[in-house]
């Protein structure tokens, strides 16, 4: 590398060691159920799903700029499957695996729709195709309206294995994602996508596939989004329309994809674990809770767009997980990377 | 007959509708924002006359009178502090902000209010079910009929403000270009300022009458938001007379749904929205001379 006036990296001293720490957590928390009680084990697997939501959603937002008010859709019908198919004589696991499938490929057809509409448009027409789904999903005699269903194949399970193979399901889902968006963000999509969020004619100009591009992330995140509802059902046990349908799934991913750090691939995950420990402290109070929840998101929006973990990266240049590039001009002499502190600097002026 | 029946009360009903969706369209084609909380801040609006007809006993056609100017201050502020900020940054931010903004209010008025449902009805007296009667199966409400004249004589005078004065001048011309504007001198700023106060304002006349016909609770705004932009989508963006055509459509489809089955009202109104956003974009998608000539598209409508 000597010689050279720059030099572009994407693994730092301070990434692959924290990538270390990550695959040793990760080794962790696969045998947590073994050494913790039922408590902390169903309290993280909620946090998983957490996860799951806000990378998902950080995925259409953060990194596409598709803002969705309405990916409570696929985690409704991804729960509403798994009821269907479970009452239907399938195996309740694999009714959660095939229910959140079929669930999550109800957005290839929509995606040529909706993939159309720009900004609000697409946000709101997401929004009422949720409501549609939701009133269908109430003429099935099964679910007897706002009523529900329980699940109630997983009796047959004992609740301590119940628990375990839940949170390990929970687990294996979260990280099947995460790598999944790590390495699409990597690859070449990962620009394509990013190119497209930023100057959608621009990008196309340069041969981006605009539509393919948009509808794989699209698909992604109904997946994703679907097997978490599936998975939350796990837990839950019951699923009732509403709770499952509502709005307020957006409210809290937003919080979370915006919090910790939109088009951040930590920044969602920061996020989730705040809303999880915020909804642990405060989730009691209920109502100020909300009320903080929309003050945090319109705050941050405004004052803060790039989140928590954002602001960081863009101060610090630390990258957990190095989904981008760094340039580092005079690489050689200055492997601090004390140039591109600075260049980061500037890109966030830039972009403020 | 009883299609004739849904028919005109549909038409009526889609009043309502055109009444909400004015604001929001006139906040899209000007500012090419849409705003999540616009159906929250009908419900605010209401509850501000809610509150002044159970304090003071006036009429509410009266607290009305004072909540606008108050909605208007608040749309003002409203572009001041947030729509102001978030322009500068992207087409993103609006949409958050407002949504996180939709939140706060919905439970701020829970937590002020409670969950109760409330109606103006009981406050109009005879307004509220006196009718005519069209024929011995069509009667039409007093009401139903004020809130479509009130629709329509808004939209007339919003088409004739925009038209005929100087500032509904520099709102259209800002709404064409903005950068265009502002080199002819116009403040884009100020225009932005008033058409969010006139947005907002309107909002509040809407939620009342919706308060007048049916009720309201702290989390009636969502729907209401929903409503207001089928009804901008089905009638055309930007244009007035287009929003009370998609209000009425919006109408229709809902009442007739509703003599379909219990549930038909909304699922039928969605659908229509549903349908017409489809025709839209398809038919628009469509190079009708590529199409005849059978040469491969341009790249960017190529690209799938």
């Amino acid at each position: 590398m000597t010689g050279k006036p720059f030099a572009v990296t994407r693994w730092t001293r301070a990434s692959t060691v924290s990538a270390v720490v990550v695959v040793a957590i990760v080794a962790a928390l696969a045998v947590l159920p073994a050494i913790f009680g039922a408590n902390i084990t169903e309290r993280l697997t909620t946090l998983f799903v957490y996860i799951i939501l806000a990378v998902m959603w950080n995925a259409l937002a953060g990194y596409a700029g598709l803002v969705s008010v309405g990916e409570q859709m696929f985690f409704g019908l991804g729960a509403y499957a798994t009821i269907r198919l479970s009452y239907g004589g399938m195996n309740v696991y694999a009714a959660m695996l095939v229910g959140a499938l079929l669930s999550g490929f109800t957005a290839l057809p929509l995606s040529s729709f909706m993939l159309r509409l720009r900004g609000g448009e697409f946000a709101i027409a997401t929004w009422v195709i949720a409501t549609i789904a939701h009133l269908l999903v109430n003429f099935d005699p099964l679910i007897e309206g706002e009523t529900g269903k329980s699940l109630i194949a997983l009796n047959a399970y004992d609740a301590g294995v119940r628990q375990a193979i839940s949170y390990w399901a929970t687990l294996a889902t979260m990280l099947l994602f995460l790598v999944l968006m790590f390495v699409l963000m990597r690859s070449r999509f990962g620009a394509a996508i990013q190119a497209i969020r930023d100057d959608e004619q621009a990008a196309a100009s340069v041969g981006v596939r605009v539509m393919a591009a948009k509808r794989l992330i699209f698909t992604i995140a109904a997946f994703g989004c679907a097997a978490a509802g599936a998975l939350w059902l796990a837990t839950a046990l019951t699923f009732q329309p509403r709770t499952y349908f509502g709005i307020q799934w957006t409210a809290y991913m937003l919080f979370m994809a915006l919090v910790g750090g939109l088009g951040t691939f930590e920044g969602p995950i920061v996020g989730a674990v705040i809303f999880f420990v915020l909804e642990d402290r405060f989730g009691a109070t209920g109502v100020w809770y909300l009320v903080g929840l929309g003050v945090a998101a319109t705050l941050f929006s405004l004052l803060l767009p790039r989140g928590l973990w954002g602001t960081l990266e863009d101060r610090y240049g630390i990258q957990i997980m190095p989904v981008g590039y760094r340039l580092r001009v005079g690489a050689a002499k200055e492997p601090g990377g004390k140039t591109s502190q600075g260049a980061a600097r500037w890109l966030a002026r830039l972009r403020s | 007959m009883i299609w004739v029946d849904q028919i005109v009360q549909g038409t009526l009903l889609g009043g309502y509708y055109a009444l909400i969706a004015c604001g929001l369209s006139l906040m899209f084609g000007v500012m090419r924002i849409i705003n999540l909380a616009h159906g929250d801040f009908a419900i605010l609006g209401v509850f501000v006359v809610w509150l002044l007809v159970s304090q003071t006993g006036i009429s509410p056609f009266l607290a009305l009178a004072a909540a606008i100017p108050l909605m208007a201050l608040l749309g003002w502020a409203l572009q001041h502090w947030i729509f102001e900020r978030s322009l500068r940054s992207g087409p993103l931010v609006p949409l958050l902000a407002t949504f996180g903004l939709a939140i706060v209010i919905e439970n701020l008025l829970f937590e002020g209010f409670g969950a109760d449902t409330r109606s103006l009805a009981p406050d109009i007296g005879d307004l509220a079910f006196d009718s005519w009667t069209l024929t011995d199966r069509i009667y039409v409400g007093h009401l139903a009929v004020l809130v479509f004249a009130v629709a329509v004589l808004l939209l007339v005078g919003l088409q004739l403000f925009l038209k005929h004065t100087v500032l509904g001048r520099a709102i259209r011309a800002t709404a064409e270009d903005p950068d265009t504007a502002e080199l002819v001198g116009i403040n884009s700023r100020a225009v932005y300022a008033v058409s969010a106060a006139i947005a907002v304002a309107t909002t509040a006349v809407a939620g009342t009458f919706l308060a007048m016909r049916a009720s309201f609770d702290p989390y009636s705004g969502p729907a209401q938001l929903i409503f207001a932009f089928e009804a901008v989508v089905i009638g055309g963006v930007g244009s007035l007379w287009g929003t009370l055509v998609g209000g009425i459509v919006l109408g229709i489809a809902q009442s007739v749904g509703a003599q379909i089955g219990p549930r038909g009202f909304l699922l039928t109104g969605h659908i229509v929205f549903l349908l017409v956003l489809a025709a839209r974009l398809f038919l628009s998608g469509v190079n009708w001379r590529a199409a005849i000539r059978r040469r491969p598209q341009g790249t960017e409508g190529s690209a799938t």
